[in-house]
């Protein structure tokens, strides 16, 4: 008997990321600054 | 709808000059294609919302310490990142684990087909049959109980609601078309099993 290798679309048009992850992602990127020193880079999160 | 009309490299260009909102456009720009193609792999919610985290995580890890530099592909690129922490989440929980075949270690301990073989596939199809020829030799009343009771998947209730009998009468029927069938199969010794 044939077998169904198709499997339902999972992936859809509307779907959308957390609110509270796009906020975090935006807020950390306010707080994040990346000093780089030479060969190195920090990384400073201000509060 | 300003924001609409801005090239991505423009505002990739413009967050790493210090302009935040450019970050938020980006990210409302290509939310729904970066977390639904993570959404597409893990179909998890929770986890692909973790996923589309770190993966901006990096994007702006990246951007900030002026480590990009693929102008005018920025999808793409983040699309690469999401990819590789997606792998990266597959390898973490093993769910794709790997086996390798050893000599005290066969591959098909842990894998097999429960599937009928051929052979399985016909024996049931003739016990069927069989059974069938079998239920056609009770008397009419038994076996319109038996069929309605095991092939229409009837409740007692409605066979005797439907053949106009208590249900008392209806079980009884049951009972006694099945110890009829054994009594047939025992005559005829005939071996139903597969």
């Amino acid at each position: 008997m044939a077998k169904i290798y198709s499997k339902k679309e999972l992936a859809s048009k509307n779907l959308k990321p957390k609110k509270e992850v796009v906020s975090f992602l935006l807020n950390y990127s306010q707080a994040l600054t990346v000093v780089k020193v030479k060969d190195k880079s920090f990384e400073i999160i201000a509060n | 709808m300003a924001d609409l009309h801005i090239p991505d490299a423009l505002l990739v260009k413009n967050y790493i000059e210090g302009n935040e909102t450019a970050l938020s456009i980006l990210i409302k720009r290509h939310e729904s294609k970066i977390y639904g193609f993570i959404y597409s792999k893990i179909a998890d919610r929770d986890i692909s919302n973790d996923i589309f985290q770190d993966t901006f995580i990096k994007v702006i890890k990246t951007l900030k310490s002026n480590s990009y530099n693929e102008e005018g592909k920025f999808l793409p690129w983040v699309m690469r990142i999401s990819h590789n922490l997606i792998v990266d989440h597959f390898r973490k929980t093993k769910k794709m684990p790997m086996y390798r075949e050893t000599e005290e270690f066969s591959i098909f301990s842990v894998m097999s087909d429960d599937s009928l073989t051929i052979e399985g596939k016909m024996i049931v199809d003739q016990v069927e049959v069989d059974l069938k020829r079998l239920i056609e030799e009770l008397p009419e009343d038994q076996k319109e109980v038996l069929v309605m009771r095991m092939y229409q998947d009837m409740s007692f209730k409605e066979i005797s609601e439907l053949t106009d009998v208590s249900i008392n009468t209806a079980l009884g029927r049951m009972r006694y078309a099945l110890m009829n069938l054994r009594k047939i199969i025992d005559k005829h010794q005939i071996i139903l099993t597969n």
